[in-house]
């Protein structure tokens, strides 16, 4: 989230598209609920199906699975063409007046730079144009026609209402009033909130429909600001803390990347990440990177991280490709994988296309899942008749189950979707020989340790070397672990304006991200958690929900990364001369008094940065200002662009009708041998879209009775037209069948599942819950992943799970 | 249910005045706002949970709605409605259903087991199970068919606005746990207040005939409901219109009770002063000598 | 001289003792769960539990053992153009002016009346007891007719329970009879006073 829970209240219009926040995050919905109360805020839910947050809206449009990029697009166009836009806000805080390269264009579907055999794009078009003094060029009256505004303008004037209609399905009527009603917060004092989860991420175009929502947000004004922003509902409890900390294969802790395998000199590698502003006076934040990065290496290795040896950069590995989990179980599938750890993780259930990722894991030497639950994953090699129908004599893995604590039983911190590190105690002892996830690895570790030390081993170093500094070996505390991820002086740290001045002492805590320095006297594990763990204490465990300022901000309530900030970007909620667009939702001000931003929230911006200065509110982007163009941040496109799912209803993309390479993703990665287990409308003309019941948190709680009482069974929602086509009844038994297998559960049948016409021709939806397995107290049934298609985002290779094709018969 | 200190204005199958040295209690009531309820079921997970229910594990029968029914172990079921009021324009209306704790409560007066079913001097409606003798009579006498009789122990059983709860004033369970604020308590003067405010917002949402669910059949309720489409309770998954007693029950635990108790009394007198009177028959001696 | 005629035999006696028992027992029962007045009556049955457990297996067996007795004595409670004259002078029946009374079968109509109303009642008793029996066969019903059925139940055990005060009432006030039921056997007199219809038929005279 740019934005936190606790601020929907403030917003005027919820925008819900790409998730159903009433369904999976009922507790975060009550400040709809409360906006809608106190504030008179209206609420659209846009969704394939109409949704429980659907039934609380004012205005619901249907749309086809998977075409959100044409709805958002036609919203840009909509804006554009009727001018509502924030006009100061775009022209000041984004890239609206930026020159685009001449060498990028975009034609039949195609952005300029494709590689069709390696499916990928050379991205070096996709820029600005830069002057002799190294700044960007920009044409501040927007005239120029290689201006993004102007490249914006053209590129989203083909997605007309009509166009939109065709492509998603959604009545014309019903889009353009969404548009209206979207359009009318364009004004500076009111303000709109997207709220979206995985109805958005786990599509072949995932990243880019996110970013097509922040450019609505961005033209409306509507970033920035209290009650506004985009805000992503994250699905597990700790999910956001686990993106936070580095945890996916290309990251390291707080969103700095690991070196590409031909990045393999350390200068080069910083220089890269340490962006120089891109536009005079702006403050390029992440020039810092060299200072997060050598701090973060000091707390993993300690003293063996040095400037001689640069801070062991060599000891990181190097990425050939992005090794993300459809990637690894390609590797698994063709042999490639000896063992693998599941430590909180269920793929058999969660990972698509069962039968691939049940045929990898088969090909495993060693299998250990750590979880507090018997997970299908472990039992993969069970026979569990038609839900899980293997023969466990042809499956030689050997599976290890480490029973580990769940939340409640253990003291920690969770990070949640408004960036909050709350800390929370365990409310009782672990049943049984669990032990808790650190005491789990930290064996594993203290053993292979050993080993090395006995018996040596390949690359030692980073082994051997690593910090592990903690009370009792086998068991790191919580506490520890917090303390090391929040940062530590290693020396005594000084001001740089007056090195006499000493801000931290050696050994102390420290206090927050500014004092980190890039020459071993300071360690922090993740430096946007920086400051979480000061001297002061355990910011995380504060509970005072005072709000001063009566809009929902309590910085003495946990600790906000980064910075204990609570609203990202918070300085475009001024305008140039820095005074709030709406005073009555004021989260920053400039203080010329004291020479200060002062407010309700802690500034985002330079503290002290006078509105003349001309410092930009968007201080990561080395440009100061917010991207419409997306330069080469995006893997497939500096414009998001419809593209088809990779199952779809249609042979080709109405966008670019004659161009069959742009009717999916073109820069998606998809496996050989996996193109042939995608469907055709032929044979499976129904779009299929997957989701998750408020009943349930995805395949846990069918282990807990209560939530298996009040939904015990599986079933799948079908449309009234389809059910009456092919005379499917309310409470019959139905198969669903992809291209990759087959699932067999109860038929809801109802009006909530529309038709629509997509293409001029009638299509049909069928929705599929997930949650149900082979184990548990609930039902037992089939896992829906065995339906899923193997592809996924080409950004985040997030998989497809909400657009793909199916055919239904009644059993 | 529990044992408690709330005072008890009203008794089931008792002819003399319960306890009142205290005087009027502050009627509570709980509002269910429908356009707020986002069908989560969470209401009824912390029913389960405070009052240790756990029903089967059923199955899906073809509706989001399970358990299906209220049950003795499901006090609270929510109910789902897709509706089109306006043509074209789909609603997904979901009913919290339970208890509705009647002003004039059905139950109580048809129950034959005296202290089974009271009335608290605040408005709950509750059933002591210790002192119930599974007849179902509640049933018969409920018009918005709620009690359900235990098949292990043929007790009747249903919500008791959590009664324990509300005695050392805590909200009832269900209310606490509403993520929405869907549902909220408070005493009766207030709910009906905030309801005001709920159906002010509605109107302007352009729900016209949004209005409080109050019925006066029952003479009010202490579980009430907003609804969008006030004009049309039957909606909500058949919420009635103009519940009230059935004039059967009413006339079986009304009238008849003292009048068929007198018709009986007054054959027994009527015997007696006849045979003071008249005196018995007896075949006289002659006729007796004579055959 | 103190002729003595049969009236019943030991079966029939045996029947309607049975019939009786279970009628007391159900009434009290049923009038126990009918009003608060009555339910200390629980008492006699082991509580309010076993009252309801038990009072609807007394009815089916008061209504089975009803029945059998209804098939034997069917054919005496026909209704004939003396029980009509008889009821007209039902005030001299009362005021035990009985000179002038119609000669009479086995039964007088107010027997046969009792009979009849206990015909028709016990069926409606059954039928709507059914309806309403915890926990076996109520749950089946719609409430609707649990409301009917409570209604009907109750109205024709009163009417019943009414007939037989009446009944038992009778069997006090006139004298001589109730050893038809004890010993089954009634004096020549009683018959040739009350029945005399019945006495020519059993004497010949």
């Amino acid at each position: 989230m740019t934005n936190h829970w606790v601020d929907i209240k403030n917003t005027d219009l919820v925008l819900i598209m790409g998730g159903n926040a009433a369904e999976a995050h009922p507790c975060g919905f009550k400040w709809v609920t409360e906006a809608k109360a106190h504030r008179k805020a209206r609420l659209i839910v846009v969704d394939p199906r109409f949704t429980r947050s659907a039934a609380v809206s004012d205005f619901y449009a249907p749309i086809r699975a998977g075409s959100d990029i044409a709805f958002l697009a036609g919203i840009i166009n909509y804006l554009l063409s009727n001018d509502k836009i924030h006009h100061e806000y775009v022209n000041s805080y984004t890239d609206f007046s930026f020159l685009v390269n001449d060498a990028y264009t975009f034609e039949n579907g195609l952005f300029s730079g494709y590689n069709a055999e390696k499916r990928n794009y050379d991205k070096s078009t996709w820029g600005y144009q830069i002057g002799e003094d190294g700044f960007a060029k920009t044409d501040p009256t927007l005239q120029h026609p290689r201006c993004v505004y102007q490249l914006m303008k053209a590129h989203y004037s083909r997605y007309t209402p009509d166009m939109v209609s065709t492509i998603c399905g959604t009545p014309k009527e019903a889009f353009l009033k969404v548009c209206q009603m979207i359009a009318e917060t364009s004004a500076p004092n009111k303000t709109m909130t997207i709220m979206y989860a995985l109805g958005w991420t786990q599509h072949s175009q995932g990243s880019q429909m996110i970013r097509t929502g922040a450019m609505v947000q961005l033209l409306l004004g509507n970033i920035g600001v209290a009650g506004g922003g985009m805000n992503a509902l994250r699905g597990h409890s700790n999910i956001q803390g686990l993106t936070d900390l580095g945890l996916l294969s290309n990251l390291l802790p707080g969103y700095m990347t690991l070196p590409g395998e031909k990045e393999l000199d350390y200068a080069t590698y910083i220089d890269k990440r340490a962006t120089k502003p891109l536009r005079p006076g702006q403050l390029s934040y992440w020039q810092n990177y060299g200072k997060f990065h050598v701090s973060t290496m000091k707390a993993w290795f300690g003293d063996a991280a040095t400037v001689e040896n640069n801070w062991c950069f060599d000891w990181l590995p190097k990425l050939d490709k992005p090794h993300d989990i459809l990637q690894v179980f390609e590797d698994m599938n063709n042999g490639q994988v000896n063992g693998y750890v599941c430590q909180g993780f269920n793929p058999l259930a969660s990972a698509p296309c069962k039968v691939k990722v049940s045929g990898a894991m088969a090909k495993l030497k060693f299998l250990v899942t750590i979880d507090p639950l018997a997970t299908e994953t472990s039992e993969f090699w069970q026979n569990h008749g038609e839900y899980n129908d293997v023969d466990p004599a042809k499956i030689q893995t050997e599976v290890f189950r480490l029973p580990s604590t769940c939340f409640a039983e253990e003291d920690g911190s969770l990070v949640n979707s408004g960036r909050w590190l709350q800390w929370h105690w365990k409310g009782t002892e672990p049943p049984g020989d669990a032990k808790s996830d650190q005491e789990i690895l930290a064996g594993i570790f203290l053993k292979i340790r050993d080993l090395y030390k006995k018996d040596g081993g390949a690359f030692p170093d980073p082994v051997l070397n690593l910090t592990w500094k903690h009370k009792i070996p086998a068991f790191p505390s919580p506490e520890e672990l917090a303390k090391e991820f929040s940062g530590k002086a290693l020396r005594d740290v000084t001001d740089p304006k007056d090195p006499t001045k000493v801000l931290v002492k050696a050994g102390e805590q420290i206090n927050g991200f500014a004092e980190l320095r890039d020459d071993g006297s300071t360690a922090c594990g993740c430096w946007i958690f920086a400051g979480a763990w000061s001297e002061k204490g355990n910011l995380m465990a504060r509970r005072d929900n005072s709000d001063p300022f009566g809009i929902g901000q309590t910085l003495n309530w946990a600790f906000a990364w980064p910075a204990n900030r609570r609203i990202l970007y918070n300085r475009a909620s001024c305008d140039p001369a820095g005074k709030p667009y709406d005073p009555t939702r004021k989260l920053i001000a400039w203080d010329a008094g004291v020479g200060k931003w002062t407010g309700s929230d802690i500034p985002d911006f330079k503290p002290d940065s006078a509105p003349e200065e001309g410092m930009n509110p968007f201080i990561m982007n080395p440009e100061g200002v917010a991207r419409f163009f997306a330069v080469d941040k995006m893997n497939d496109g500096p414009f998001p662009e419809h593209y088809e799912p990779f199952e779809s209803p249609l042979a080709a993309n109405p966008m670019s009708p004659n161009n069959p390479v742009a009717r999916a993703c073109p820069a998606a990665r998809v496996f050989k041998g996996d193109w042939e287990t995608f469907g055709k409308p032929d044979k499976f003309p129904f779009v299929a879209t997957t989701y998750r019941l408020t009943e349930h948190f995805h395949y846990w709680t069918k282990h807990v009775k209560s939530s298996a009482i009040i939904q015990p069974e599986q079933f799948v929602e079908i449309g009234e037209e389809l059910a009456k086509e092919k005379g499917i009844d309310s409470g019959d038994h139905v198969r669903v069948k992809s291209n990759r297998g087959f699932i067999v559960a109860v038929a809801v049948v109802t009006k909530r599942l529309m038709s629509l016409t997509v293409g001029g021709k009638k299509t049909h939806t069928v929705g599929i819950p997930i949650h149900w397995g082979f184990l548990g107290v609930a039902k037992n049934g089939y896992l829906t992943n065995t339906l899923t298609p193997f592809v996924g985002d080409a950004n985040t290779q997030t998989p497809e799970f909400k657009a793909f094709l199916v055919d239904v018969e009644k059993v | 249910m529990a044992l408690q200190s709330l005072d008890i204005t009203a008794r089931s199958a008792t002819t003399t005045p319960s306890p009142s040295a205290r005087g009027e209690a502050v009627k509570v009531a709980k509002l269910i706002d429908i356009s707020k309820c986002i069908g989560c079921k969470a209401c009824q997970v912390a029913c389960m949970q405070w009052n240790d229910l756990r029903d089967e594990v059923g199955t899906n029968v073809g509706v989001y709605d399970n358990p299906r029914d209220l049950t003795d172990q499901s006090w609270t079921v929510m109910r789902f409605s897709e509706v089109e009021v306006e043509a074209g324009r789909l609603e997904w209306l979901i009913r919290k259903d339970g208890c509705m704790h009647c002003a004039d409560p059905g139950c109580l007066k048809a129950c034959p087991a005296p202290g089974a079913i009271v009335q608290y001097a605040n408005g709950i409606v509750d059933f002591h199970e210790e002192n119930c003798i599974g007849c179902g009579y509640c049933i018969t006498g409920c018009p918005f068919n709620i009690p359900r009789i235990s098949k292990k122990d043929n007790k009747a059983y249903k919500c008791t606005l959590c009664s324990d709860r509300v005695a050392v004033g805590l909200e009832p369970a269900c209310v606490k746990i509403c993520p929405t604020g869907a549902i909220v308590f408070g005493s009766k003067d207030d709910m009906i207040h905030h309801a005001e405010g709920r159906i002010e917002d509605l109107k302007e949402r352009g729900y016209s005939k949004a209005a409080l669910y109050d019925p006066p059949g029952v003479g009010g309720t202490h579980v009430m409901y907003v609804l969008q489409h006030g004009d049309q309770p039957e909606l909500y998954a058949n919420l009635p219109k103009d519940p009230h007693i059935s004039p059967l029950v009413g006339l079986w635990k009304g009238i008849t009770k003292p009048l068929m108790s007198f018709g009986v009394g007054l054959a027994v007198f009527a015997g007696f002063f006849h045979y003071v009177t008249a005196g018995p028959k007896k075949v006289e001696d002659e006729e007796e000598a004579k055959s | 001289m103190n002729a003595l005629i049969q009236r019943y035999t030991a079966r029939e006696r045996s029947n309607h003792w049975v019939v009786a028992i279970a009628f007391v027992l159900a009434a009290l029962s049923g009038l126990a769960l009918f009003h608060p007045a009555f339910f200390f009556l629980t008492h006699l049955f082991g509580g309010g539990t076993w009252t309801r457990i038990l009072h609807p297996f007394i009815g089916v067996l008061m209504f089975l053992f009803f029945m059998a007795m209804a098939a034997r004595f069917w054919g005496f409670n026909r209704i004939t153009p003396a029980d009509r004259q008889w009821m007209k002078r039902i005030g001299d029946v009362l005021c035990n002016r009985d000179q002038n009374l119609p000669e009479l079968g086995k039964y007088n109509a107010g027997q046969k009346l009792l009979f009849w109303v206990m015909v028709v009642s016990l069926p409606l008793l059954l039928l709507s007891g059914i309806v309403i029996w915890q926990p076996w066969f109520a749950p089946s019903f719609p409430i609707g007719l649990l409301r009917l059925a409570v209604v009907i139940h109750a109205l024709a055990a009163w009417v019943m329970i009414l007939g037989i005060i009446v009944h038992v009432y009778a069997a006090i006030w006139v004298k001589g009879t109730i050893r038809a039921m004890t010993r089954g056997t009634v004096s020549a007199a009683w018959a040739k006073h009350h029945h005399r219809a019945w006495y020519r038929e059993m004497t010949g005279k």
